[in-house]
């Protein structure tokens, strides 16, 4: 069967393998949370845990989003070439649930002082008579107050995860259709612009709330961009490997060249947009040398010179010089190679979002941060082969069907 | 027969054409142009042109930039008259490279782009006040055109060309 993949005994293993990894890295965690010796080593122990169940959690979960995001577009576009792909990418989206839930434990640790990733949840700093009253952070309080916070991220989460299943749900639907009813196709193409218009702000606040305020004091409104342009890229990735992956064993024959051409220049097209905003972020803070706002570039530039480079150049440099190329968007092996390696250079950009707010200058990447990394990638690998094989590859009677399976570029 | 003159067979559907140029070179001739009011997709590889090499030139034209405007800046703001940047006087060019990115950015993409559309006039040969060389007035409005050069097709008289022409669906046949 072409149009059905199956997911074998072979693959389940090599997920639980992952996951077995993962919760080897998490149990080291904690034993050596247990294990620090003095306030300041148990404090840093706990902030490394956290921070990086937080990284972990939020990429895998933006991955799915982007799932949801992508699907979005291609419908409020009316975009044909992507129809052969729906599947792939509801598949991904599966894990917004499963991610979101993940998300909501790690800030209830948070609310309930487990971690203090989030400086701002301390009570203390908005009391006046209090030692650690801070006046920057008080100022802060209309806006980052748990309450608020709460209800944000319990609203972001839940229209996410409304219009994620209702996709889904109504791509199983529009199967049994007639292929001449398009009344579904028009609801979704309302919906994916209703959805739009509420992720473009809201994955903006989303990364405020979540990743910008680990460095209260800290702000930038282009934030939010930039963290969701890197997750877009680490999303259209993982498209493209489901993409190369089925049609090495095999399944999914109707996608062809030009399909994965136009992956790859979305992959080049977006490292560049990310390239575009972490520089407008970071000249326009170097130009007016602002000591409130260069805190955060010290913290990474001078703390972590060669990971922030190195991720600058992998994730700027090798797309431009290897997927400018027509060919070598068409050619799987590069396209795997170089997706893999960006892959793994936007990991490490959020990683630095994340780690030089929580852990200063004692951060580095370890056997700790590398399995809990494979831990769940084989857990997001688990979800979404699992989602990928309870439904055909290909949809049936989608009214842009016929125009993808003809695509074809230059 | 004149010496030197091209053949023409005119049609007035893009799907006739494309399958009579898929005729014409099953049967071995060789087709040097094919010209038409707007872009027939698939016929480039039925006539087997070549894969254009603009793209090479572009990435050129961009280095040429990028390293111009390096070596402009490094040249205005640090070595002929070194100013004070951001309130950083470093008068050093490394330090100073973030403001510098916009305009080396900009300056590739200007350099890129000119140098692609002048290569590409100049080497088809299409700028203003170059006088139009198309077979027939009719390719820029409903009509398209294929054109052979008998001294390609050696192998084929012109007779033979002739007759595989109209056997091919065109509405018209000339020699120009």
């Amino acid at each position: 069967m072409q149009d059905q993949f199956e997911f074998t005994p072979k693959l389940q293993r090599l997920t639980y393998i992952l996951m077995g990894i993962g919760l080897l890295a998490l149990i080291f965690g904690i034993v050596n949370l247990f294990g620090a010796e003095g306030e300041e080593a148990h404090h840093l122990a706990n902030a490394r845990l956290w921070s990086n169940l937080l990284i972990n959690t939020f990429f895998f979960f933006a991955i799915a989003l982007i799932g949801t995001f992508f699907l979005a577009i291609q419908y409020a576009a009316e975009a044909a070439w992507a129809t052969t792909l729906k599947r792939i990418m509801e598949a991904i989206s599966s894990f917004v649930p499963v991610g979101g839930v993940l998300l909501i434990i790690i800030f209830l640790a948070g609310t309930f002082h487990l971690h203090h990733l989030y400086h701002w949840m301390d009570p203390d700093l908005y009391d006046p008579a209090s030692p650690h009253y801070d006046e920057i952070i008080a100022g802060k309080q209309g806006y980052l107050n748990q309450p608020f916070f709460w209800a944000r991220t319990l609203l972001y989460l839940g229209v996410w995860t409304f219009f994620t299943m209702r996709f889904r749900k109504r791509s199983l639907e529009a199967d049994a259709l007639d292929p001449s009813d398009t009344s579904l196709h028009f609801k979704n193409v309302r919906d994916a612009a209703i959805f739009l218009v509420f992720f473009g702000y809201s994955s903006s606040t989303a990364s405020w709330d979540w990743i910008m305020s680990i460095d209260t004091h800290w702000f930038s409104t282009l934030f939010g961009w930039y963290v969701f342009s890197g997750m877009w890229i680490s999303g259209m990735v993982m498209i493209a490997m489901f993409v190369i992956y089925l049609q090495s064993i095999g399944k999914l024959p109707e996608i062809n060249k030009s399909h994965l051409q136009d992956i790859g220049k979305w992959i080049f097209a977006i490292s560049f947009l990310w390239t575009y905003l972490f520089f407008s972020q970071f000249m326009l803070i170097w130009y007016s040398n602002i000591p409130e706002e260069t805190t955060y570039f010290i913290a990474r530039i001078s703390e972590y010179p060669y990971i922030y480079w190195g991720m600058m150049i992998i994730n700027f440099v090798l797309p431009m010089l290897f997927l400018m190329d027509r060919d070598n968007k068409r050619n799987k092996k590069i396209v795997v190679v170089f997706g893999i390696i960006i892959f793994m250079g936007h990991w490490v950009d959020t990683y630095m979002l994340v780690t030089p707010g929580t852990m200063k200058e004692h951060g580095y990447i370890g056997f700790f941060e590398i399995g809990l990394a494979l831990g769940f990638l084989g857990l997001f690998l688990n979800f979404v082969l699992r989602s990928l094989a309870s439904r055909p590859l290909l949809v049936k009677n989608h009214p842009y069907l016929e125009e993808s399976l003809h695509h074809e570029i230059h | 027969m004149a010496e030197g003159l091209k053949i023409y067979g005119l049609y007035n559907d893009d799907d006739i054409l494309k399958q009579g140029a898929q005729a014409l070179v099953d049967k071995g001739i060789k087709i040097s142009d094919v010209y038409s009011p707007f872009p027939v997709h698939g016929i480039e590889n039925i006539i087997g042109m070549k894969w254009t090499r603009i793209a090479i030139t572009a990435f050129m034209y961009g280095l040429t930039g990028l390293a111009l405007a390096l070596l402009g800046m490094w040249y205005f703001m640090i070595m002929d008259w070194p100013m004070n940047i951001g309130g950083k006087p470093s008068f050093d060019f490394y330090q100073n490279l973030p403001a510098f990115i916009p305009i080396t950015f900009e300056f590739t993409v200007l350099c890129a782009a000119h140098g692609m559309a002048i290569t590409y006039m100049v080497r088809n040969w299409t700028f203003p006040g170059v006088e139009a060389k198309n077979p027939h007035p009719r390719t820029t409005d409903d009509h398209f055109a294929i054109e052979i050069t008998p001294s390609e097709n050696k192998k084929f008289s012109s007779d033979e060309i002739f007759s595989l022409l109209k056997d091919s669906g065109t509405v018209e046949t000339f020699e120009k």
